[in-house]
């Protein structure tokens, strides 16, 4: 039992870290407030007095509004969807003896290397540029009409995208679960005649749930703040246009900072909604 | 050694580091990654030759240096002691005392020699705030073996339907050849460049006289559909998401019969070491529709200085060297004629040099002239600019509505569609900032 | 679960395994193929793969324009200085929540968490004041105090359940034996966390160097990392996919080897306490 001294020595070993992070949410979060009750066109002259809820209605009522919250989940949705999925069986791909396992390893985790800077130039133009893009190469071979990725399936195109960055992460974090599988009980269940999918099913999914829950919580938190991938490929254009680049348009942009920090305040709003769903289910999962 | 010699030794010594700690000055540049710039970073030691300041170069792709220079001086944040910013900017910026003005150029540097469009598009009530690197118009550029083997001549100054006819008659999509490559890629300074010069011909407007915007007018449906069906039946695939340096790709590479756009572009896709059909291009004014007004805009990329710089003087020295007569003989020395930043002085025009090596210099020179900011329109407009709107307002304006045209070209909507949304969304962000 | 598998069933493993992991490499494999074609080559049609002239060209290019070592330097003191500090910080925090836990314990680690949720854009604005009033703008001190407190809650929780997983019994006898809490720290915990806070600041190091955003927005010459060097490259005029591929195997060559060479203690690393 922790006694009362070392109970108060904890919590001092707490305390940079709470102070710290406390100051890095509330100092930017009341200067986000200040500025979203403001009229603050800083190209005409900044600070234009107080205007009350005005930006709050504004960025609202903006038609942009509700395509952008609906481009944000989609795109956390869609990539959340395939990197737990593929994620699954290439772990347990990976889990299966065969020769050269590190090499293979190495080749799959290596996409969590690369800046999404990166990635998302490379993506764009060597891969899915409708000219001299790879992939036109390869439907042109093939007699096809090349595809025009980033507008005629824009959405897709950075799910594809971000998913080949994130893959790598989910599934290093569901190898090491897949590792631990009780392989008495596994090979239990395959003299039983229990069918793959049932085994899969009632077997591995379930030991599996812990390291899932895990995957979405980390990368959905790095999900909701995509920038770079959409600066460098659409900029926003074709219906990729996320709550995030629609502040960022909003600031930059059309410096408009009351507005923007307006559709920062609603940023965070959806950010702690997602949170506390996520919690729920983290909460549960992982007993910490 | 004695001791005479090393105390003679110590006081040359003791100067040379007095006299460099007196001139050196390290200035920090924030510019665009474009080949001009490129080359100017390139020829940096000159200039510390000749003053000894010392140069950081911030080199930053278009957007990301238009984000980063605006954020910077709306906040003062100081970290930039010359921002290369564009012909949109030098005015707006100017009204807000953001720029030091660049009236008390040295005698050599010879203002009056800058071509007259240019200094009036950089000025503000008639004080130049910032000086012209490179400055450029839009004209039609062409393969002149496709237009031969499609029978057709190009006339000095087509209209629009003529560039029309000769993309069917050049288009030839199984050998990927495109009759016609046009900015489709959404952005103020990208596809709405385009799309509002088109609309300027065709007797269209931004806004009327009262502010309020005029996208929902039948002259910007017909424009609006002309660009679009251009694009959709003689167009590259793609077209959407093509900008500036995506179409001057296609064009080098041959897979473009006409492009209309910046004349700076002349001098890339006739250079034999970048382009593959640089002795097949020929060149023609931006086309018109008749209605007195052709669809060529204006443009410069200029160095300006922040106000409240600590080293406003070696700023203004890198200006007086950069933008200088002697600069453009420089890269002419080191690159030849062909190579030097077009658009931004008369006299570069008169040089015979130059009109020898440029076989574009001429429709360049033209299309400049032509182009009038104060007047842009067939009807009157409260603003001043061509491919723009010179308010702080229109960079928003201007990439939203310009995201719908985007989709337009790629199918996803009719201009209909598109127009409605973009005078929404106009009416919305002219709302949102008090007019 | 690796079990003893007939030779043909582990041909079959290989060969599809094989097959995933060059795909999922490829696009890196390609640009780096790329960045040693020329220009022309590289945009050929049909592509070529490996049977092209090898030039060095493109890196003399970049080279000559901007100077990597610099921008080089800036990444790894700012993506290495945020995870030291981090760490360091992270620690101490991390320790008292695994081992005198109390009731708030669960919720103090979902708030860090749920400030990682905080949208950078949106507060780039007050971010830039506060920056230029404290004269952070372009410091490599102040890109190294904004990626540590972006990455904080991570290591927090990381480190958390790498700590949680050691058992509490070596704990209580440690107190038997009267050791104070800086002897509990130094000699019993930290030692056996040793490889847990390694894959953390591994991670965290990975995480910090790829950071686009705020390298980006609060730098010019000085403290420019290579996130910025990137971005003078992304649409030059004309031909570039030779000189961008160039740019971009400069840019991730430093992680992806580190990345590489400590491959096992990541993929031991990367649990986040998932498996129990």
């Amino acid at each position: 039992m922790a006694t009362q001294q070392s109970r108060s020595a904890a919590r001092w070993m707490m305390a940079p870290a709470v102070v710290l992070l406390l100051g890095w949410m509330l100092v930017p979060l009341v200067m986000t407030l200040y500025f979203s009750f403001k009229q603050y066109l800083p190209l005409r002259g900044g600070d234009l007095g107080w205007v009350g809820f005005d930006n709050y209605i504004r960025f609202v009522t903006s038609s942009a509004f509700w395509p952008s919250i609906q481009a944000t989940l989609l795109i956390v949705g869609g990539v959340l969807v395939i990197t737990v999925g593929l994620g699954i069986l290439l772990a347990l791909l990976l889990d299966q003896p065969m020769w050269g396992q590190g090499i293979v390893r190495i080749l799959v985790i290596a996409p969590f290397f690369v800046m999404p800077t990166v990635s998302a130039l490379v993506w764009k133009n060597m891969f899915m540029d409708p000219v001299n893009g790879l992939l036109a190469h390869l439907w042109k071979f093939f007699g096809a009409q090349p595809i025009e990725w980033l507008s005629q399936v824009s959405m897709t195109s950075i799910i594809i995208i971000v998913s080949w960055q994130w893959l790598p992460f989910a599934t290093l974090i569901l190898l090491t679960a897949v590792q631990s599988l009780d392989t008495e009980q596994m090979e239990a269940a395959e003299m039983d005649g229990a069918p793959l999918l049932s085994r899969f099913w009632h077997l591995v999914l379930p030991h599996l749930s812990r390291a899932i829950t895990v995957v979405i919580l980390i990368q959905t938190i790095f999900l909701l703040s995509i920038f770079a991938e959409i600066f460098v490929t659409t900029q926003g254009s074709f219906g990729t246009r996320t709550l995030t680049y629609l502040i960022f348009q909003r600031v930059l942009e059309s410096q408009n900072v009351g507005l923007g920090s307006a559709g920062g305040v609603y940023a965070i709003i959806l950010a702690n909604i997602v949170a506390i769903f996520l919690m729920r289910i983290v909460g549960k999962n992982l007993d910490a | 050694m004695n001791l005479e010699r090393s105390l003679y030794t110590a006081s040359v010594l003791a100067l040379i580091a007095a006299g460099s700690a007196q001139a050196q000055t390290t200035i920090t540049i924030a510019t665009v990654n474009n080949g001009d710039m490129i080359r100017m970073q390139g020829l940096t030691e000159d200039f510390t030759a000749q003053t000894g300041h010392q140069v950081e170069w911030v080199i930053l792709e278009e957007n990301v240096l238009r984000q980063r220079v605006t954020q910077d001086i709306a906040t003062s944040g100081g970290q930039f002691d010359i921002m290369t910013i564009g012909m949109y900017e030098t005015p707006i910026w100017a009204a807000q005392d953001w720029l030091v003005p660049l009236d008390d150029l040295p005698e050599s540097y010879d203002a009056d020699d800058i071509l007259p469009a240019m200094r009036a598009g950089l000025s503000y009530e008639g004080t130049l705030y910032a000086a012209p690197f490179y400055g450029e118009s839009s004209m039609v550029m062409y393969r002149t073996d496709l237009m031969e083997k499609a029978g057709l001549e190009m006339p000095e100054a087509p209209t629009w339907d003529f560039i029309r006819e000769a993309a069917a008659a050049m288009t030839d999509r199984d050998n990927e050849i495109y009759g016609i490559c046009l900015r489709g890629k959404a952005g103020w300074g990208e596809n709405m460049a385009f799309i509002t010069t088109v609309a300027n011909s065709f007797g269209a407007r931004w806004f009327d006289e009262d502010w309020t915007p005029q996208l929902d007018s039948p002259a910007w449906m017909e424009a609006v559909t002309f660009y679009n069906d251009l694009l959709a039946n003689y167009g590259p695939p793609g077209a959407s998401t093509n900008g500036f340096n995506e179409n001057l790709s296609l064009f080098q590479q041959g897979k473009c019969g006409m492009w209309i756009d910046a004349t700076v572009a002349a001098s890339f896709v006739t250079n034999p070491n970048e382009s593959t059909v640089a002795d097949k291009v020929g060149f023609a004014l931006a086309p018109d529709k008749g209605l007195g007004k052709r669809a060529n805009w204006l443009w410069a990329w200029a160095l300006a200085i922040p106000a409240g710089t600590q080293k406003e003087e070696a700023a203004k020295d890198f200006i007086n060297w950069a933008t200088s007569k002697d600069y453009l003989a420089l890269v002419a020395e080191k690159e030849g004629w062909a190579n030097v930043p077009p658009g931004s002085r008369t006299s570069l025009y008169e040089n015979p040099e130059y009109l020898k090596a440029a076989p574009f210099a001429e429709m360049t020179l033209q299309s400049i002239n032509a182009a009038d900011p104060e007047n842009p329109t067939v009807e009157p407009v409260p603003y001043v600019g061509i491919q723009y709107v010179a308010i702080p307002e229109w960079a928003g304006i201007g990439t939203t509505a310009g995201q719908e045209f985007s989709a337009m070209v790629a199918g996803q909507q009719s201009p209909e569609q598109a127009l409605e949304k973009a005078q929404t969304l106009v009416a919305d962000e002219m709302e949102a900032a008090g007019y | 679960m690796a079990r003893a598998v007939t030779p043909k069933k582990k041909a079959i493993n290989t060969a599809a395994a094989w097959a995933i992991g060059l795909l999922i490499f490829f696009p890196i494999l390609w640009t780096i193929l790329t960045s040693f074609k020329t220009e022309a080559t590289a945009i050929a049609d049909p592509p070529v793969f490996l049977f092209f002239d090898w030039t060095l060209e493109n890196y003399q290019v970049v080279q000559d324009r901007s100077d990597y070592m610099r921008f080089l330097w800036n990444s790894v003191i700012i993506a290495g200085g945020s995870t030291l500090i981090g760490v360091m910080i992270a620690v101490p925090a991390a320790w008292s929540m695994a081992f005198v836990p109390s009731k708030r314990t669960k919720d103090i680690l979902l708030w860090m968490l749920s400030t990682k949720m905080l949208p950078a854009v949106g507060v780039l604005y007050p971010i830039y004041l506060i920056f230029i009033s404290m004269g952070l703008l372009d410091t490599r001190t102040g890109l190294v105090f904004i990626l540590m407190m972006m990455n904080l809650p991570i290591i927090v929780w990381m480190l958390y359940t790498y700590f949680k997983e050691i058992p509490g019994e070596i704990l209580e006898a440690c107190r038997m034996d009267g050791a104070g809490l800086k002897e509990e720290i130094l000699h019993i915990l930290t030692p056996m966390a040793i490889p847990g806070i390694a894959s953390t600041m591994l991670l965290n190091f990975i995480l910090a160097w790829n950071e686009a955003f705020w390298t980006l927005n609060l730098t010019a010459a000085q403290a420019a990392p290579l996130t910025a060097f990137i971005a003078s490259y992304s649409s030059p005029e004309g031909l570039f996919f030779a000189k961008l591929s160039a740019a971009s195997t400069m840019a991730i060559a430093p992680v992806l080897i580190l990345g590489w060479f400590s491959q096992k203690q990541l993929v031991r690393g990367l649990t986040f306490g998932a498996v129990k």
